[in-house]
């Protein structure tokens, strides 16, 4: 009697242990993943040769703005806000239309160029030429290096992201479009009128995926605009502040004035005020925008 | 299926005569289909060049050709070797510790029973994916440095008696680049594992309940059976991606101390081509990496049809 009335006990004790245990451990987890972030801030509100000494936690030691007002003072810094903005609004409208006229086209099974093409765009995710060939090709044959459109030209496609869209218009009632084409309405028509309304919240997702692609992306400026301080984006800023150290191996692909800038000693502080500022877009879009892209990850997961 | 009839109307009529019905349609996929052979496919023809001493001024056509000469030079040459054994490594830690990691997450995750606190550790822990590499390096830097969160930790703790330098650390390049990639996508790789288990039937895990199996029991015999299937899918995608180590962290992070574990075949290729202007190496060694990774792309399909699961292509 007493053995089951222990058992029962350890029983129960188990099943509260184990919901406690796991809750702990993802709070940790969370603490884990925002310490490296909080951590930044906290450094970019801290004075210069204080922050040197390190040990700064989650809270600055000296409060100080001045890395903020030294980054604001900067030119260099508006023009690479703007450029940033710019490249990352017009990549995601065109790619977003693009994209998803594409998807529509490949949607429908009476297309007679359908499976041709899907396969021509699903095969880009397994070749690739390379760096050096789409290098010689953008900067020697197109001549778009230092020029704004290199930002935007090379990243029209992506093939998850047709896959993701295509999958959602795949799974719209097929009642739709044929009631539309009934009433005499052509394809076109179908899709800005029926169909692309109805991708919101997919088109969300694509929109979201792009949209960060292009703002994270620093290693076009570096490849194709290094040169040309008018055409810099702010992770590219960022990226040629990031401690001296680690770059004495990298001079790759970079001009003379952009090395130049490498090796000035920039101030801890600078460098976590760029990078909060540089991850802030993010940081507002994204809760916006978080209960879309799960669904998008699935759509495309499950195909792609 | 009454779907029979138009079909056979379809077929009476020519394919050209059905493509004009379909202007339209041509309209919103053909510029695509152009801009996709532009930047896709095109570079492919610069493939050629993998076999010349390649000189932009000359031109494909006015190239010396060299043969196999590219390639012996790179097989020679200790660096590249070493770049194969970083990507390999590094591609094969950040496999096996990001699915580990995933599925761990994942499973852990799906115990929460109360909603809100699952959201909440979902949406936090997804942040960090959709952060630049350029900004996560920073980062990095300021908690891997001499007087940084880590290192304050091992000493106060004891562990270390002076602050390990990481970041100039040859041994530890892999380990460190492994476990940034962890933090950075743990979170978002598990949405394809939750994603599996929310189509598990309910009723197995009360029928599991009801047999006597406790909480960890209906985890192994009833969670992990439910995603093994995505599990098998993934992980034999991933073979297929096996050269790609990613090439941005090691760019960014690797630094003189450490070049020998941190060059990747990518950064190889860009430091030859870009700042040493010798292309044909460079192409060769790109091509190298195209020609294996689509050849473990075959095996990866090869492996999913015997094992009967979805192929790839």
């Amino acid at each position: 009697m007493s053995a089951r009335a222990v058992k029962r006990k350890n029983k129960i004790h188990r099943d509260i242990a184990f919901p406690i245990c796991n809750t702990i451990f993802l709070c940790l987890l969370v603490f884990v993943t925002l310490y490296p972030v909080l951590n930044t801030v906290a450094i970019s509100f801290n004075d210069g040769t204080d922050a040197l000494r390190g040990g700064i936690g989650l809270w600055p030691r000296v409060f100080s703005t001045k890395a903020y007002v030294s980054l604001l003072t900067d030119p260099l810094m508006y023009s690479a806000f703007f450029i940033s903005v710019s490249r990352t609004v017009i990549t995601t409208f065109l790619n977003v239309i693009l994209t998803s006229m594409l998807a529509f086209a490949l949607s429908r099974k009476e297309y007679v160029l359908n499976k041709f093409i899907t396969f021509m765009m699903v095969l880009t995710m397994y070749v690739n030429a390379g760096l050096i060939p789409g290098y010689l090709l953008i900067s020697r044959t197109l001549h778009l290096s230092k020029t704004f459109w290199v930002y935007i030209i090379p990243t029209m496609f992506s093939c998850f992201n047709l896959i993701v869209l295509r999958t959602y218009i795949m799974g719209l009632p097929e009642a739709l479009a044929e009631s539309a084409r009934i009433d005499g309405a052509n394809d076109m028509r179908i899709f800005w009128q029926i169909i692309f309304p109805l991708c919101t919240p997919v088109l969300a997702t694509v929109a979201l995926f792009v949209a960060v692609g292009s703002w994270n992306q620093w290693f076009d400026t570096q490849l194709y605009c290094g040169s040309k301080k008018n055409l810099y984006t702010l992770q590219y800023l960022l990226k040629m502040k990031l401690a001296t150290t680690t770059q004495s191996a990298n001079s790759a692909a970079t001009s003379a004035d952009a090395l130049k800038n490498t090796t000035q000693t920039t101030p801890v502080t600078i460098r976590c005020a760029i990078t909060v500022v540089s991850a802030v877009p993010i940081l507002v879009v994204y809760p916006f925008l978080q209960r879309y892209f799960v669904t998008g990850m699935v759509l495309g997961g499950v195909k792609g | 299926m009454n779907g029979a009839t138009p079909k056979v109307y379809k077929k009476k009529k020519g394919f050209f005569e059905t493509l004009k019905g379909q202007g339209w349609l041509m309209v919103m996929s053909v510029p695509m289909l152009l801009y996709v052979l532009l930047f896709n496919y095109s570079p492919l023809w610069g493939w050629i060049c993998a076999f010349q001493d390649y000189k932009p001024a000359k031109g494909i056509f006015g190239s010396k050709w060299v043969g196999l000469g590219n390639f012996q030079w790179l097989f020679s040459r200790d660096d590249f070797l070493l770049s194969i054994r970083n990507t390999l490594a590094m591609s094969m830690i950040n496999l096996v510790m990001g699915t580990l990691s995933a599925v761990i997450l994942a499973v852990l995750l799906n115990e929460v029973r109360n909603r809100a606190f699952k959201r909440s550790v979902q949406t936090l822990t997804y942040l960090p994916h959709f952060l630049s590499m350029v900004i996560v390096v920073g980062m990095a830097q300021n908690i891997f440095a001499s007087n940084g969160a880590i290192n304050d930790l091992l000493l106060k703790l004891g562990i270390v008696d002076e602050p390990v330098f990481f970041l100039g650390e040859e041994k530890m390049f892999w380990w460190l680049v492994g476990i940034i990639n962890v933090w950075k996508e743990v979170g978002w790789n598990t949405i394809i594992y939750i994603s599996a288990m929310t189509s598990i039937d309910p009723t197995l895990y009360e029928a599991a309940s009801i047999d006597g199996a406790g909480r960890f029991q209906r985890m192994l015999n009833v969670t992990l059976p439910g995603i093994k299937s995505t599990f098998v899918v993934l992980l034999i995608m991933n073979i297929g991606h096996l050269m790609e180590a990613g090439f941005e962290i090691q760019y960014l992070m690797g630094n003189s101390q450490v070049i020998d574990y941190s060059q990747t075949i990518d950064v190889f290729v860009l430091k030859y081509g870009i700042s040493n202007n010798q292309y044909g190496r460079a192409i060769a060694a790109g091509m190298f990496k195209s020609v294996v990774a689509i050849f473990l792309l075959f095996l990866a399909n090869f492996i999913a049809k015997k094992l009967d699961e979805d192929t790839l292509i």
